[in-house]
């Protein structure tokens, strides 16, 4: 259950961003999760609930965008079928993942009192 | 307008971020990493199910270790029985016990490499806590990802945890004395089910009882050691403590 590790750092990220930002609370955290990131969606849902209870995430919502992976070839971009050999059917290299790794922060929602902006 | 405390309205700010939720670990294990890469040390994640054979697995190797100094750090929720085994193998090792976390951080590595004496090793196991999930997400620091996984564990193994064996530099097959006793064990089967899961598949089998496959490891492991390029322990510029206990 790594996924409380990883909702305790980004709830810190988002923390310092709103503070910095002078806001009052924070209203909505888009994560995006990578299909090959090691990271269950519906577990970090969950962690994410149990410690966004105060501070300004409390009451914010998460949104989950989750990230197929998407394995190519280096050389010819040859994608390969799916749950196939993960090396080139036509020039034998090994693929590469070229997206659905990433554990990202994509973008925020922040309530900020007019005079701020 | 709020007529409590004359806060004012307040509107909604959109703010497009695109920031990596563990880039504070990945900042700690790049320092990790060039903690090591500077001392001319050979750093190793050693990962695998509990049982897989991890402490086993670096015991055989103290054992044949043609004069490579060994030094270990060694993950558990609870007890220092493992780092206790390595000591007793020869392997200078200190416990991390985690409490609660099923995985190690780079910032845990980092405070146990304090007061060991890491520089003077030439290869150093980070032997992580037995999981195939956790310890996959975290950057360490190492050099290399080695993944323990016994024959007794069933040949669809990496195809049930895919993104462990995805960022694998090798599989360390282990226990495999035991084969004679597992008629239904099929090693096509497994290099099929690595291949789904890892571009350039690489595995080692091996014996911690009998010694079979060591001396392989033990190459693969010598043919990855950084070269040392200057003499004696080189300082670089480190703004807020020194790592030489």
């Amino acid at each position: 259950m790594h996924e409380y590790s990883v909702v305790s750092a980004l709830i810190d990220e988002v923390e310092k961003r709103a503070k910095g930002a002078g806001a009052l609370r924070v209203a909505l955290i888009t994560v995006k999760l990578g299909a090959q990131s090691g990271v269950d969606p519906r577990l970090l849902a969950t962690a994410f609930e149990t410690f966004s209870d105060r501070g300004l995430c409390a009451g914010a919502e998460l949104v989950l965008e989750e990230v197929p992976a998407r394995w190519a070839c280096p050389r010819c971009g040859e994608a390969p079928a799916p749950g196939g050999p993960l090396r080139c059917a036509r020039c034998e290299r090994p693929l590469e993942l070229k997206e659905g790794d990433e554990i990202l922060l994509a973008h925020l929602e922040l309530e900020v009192p007019d005079h701020v902006y | 307008m709020c007529t409590d405390c004359g806060c004012g309205d307040t509107h909604l700010v959109p703010v497009a971020v695109h920031e990596k939720i563990l880039a504070k670990n990945d900042r700690d294990a790049r320092h990790n990493r060039e903690h090591f890469v500077e001392a001319g040390v050979l750093a190793i994640n050693l990962m695998g199910s509990p049982g897989s054979g991890k402490t086993a697995l670096l015991e055989a190797t103290a054992r044949a270790a043609r004069g490579l100094r060994l030094g270990a750090v060694s993950g558990d929720l609870a007890t220092d029985n493992d780092a206790r085994r390595l000591e007793r193998a020869g392997i200078p090792a200190k416990a991390i016990t985690t409490g609660n976390a099923c995985h190690l951080d780079a910032e845990m590595v980092h405070a146990a490499l304090h007061g060991m004496g890491w520089r003077e090793t030439d290869v150093f196991f980070i032997e992580n806590v037995g999981n195939l999930v956790c310890p996959a997400v975290y950057d360490l620091g190492e050099a290399a990802n080695v993944v323990a996984l016994a024959v007794t564990e069933g040949e669809d193994k990496p195809l049930k945890y895919p993104t462990m064996f995805r960022g694998a530099d090798l599989v360390v097959l282990t226990k495999v004395d035991l084969l004679p006793h597992l008629g239904d064990f099929s090693m096509s089967t497994l290099r099929d089910a690595l291949a789904r899961v890892m571009p350039e598949p690489n595995v080692i089998e091996v014996s911690a009882r009998t010694g079979q496959g060591i001396e392989q490891w033990l190459s693969w492991l010598e043919a990855r050691r950084p070269r040392r390029t200057k003499v004696g322990v080189h300082h670089h510029e480190h703004a807020h403590h020194d790592h030489s206990g």
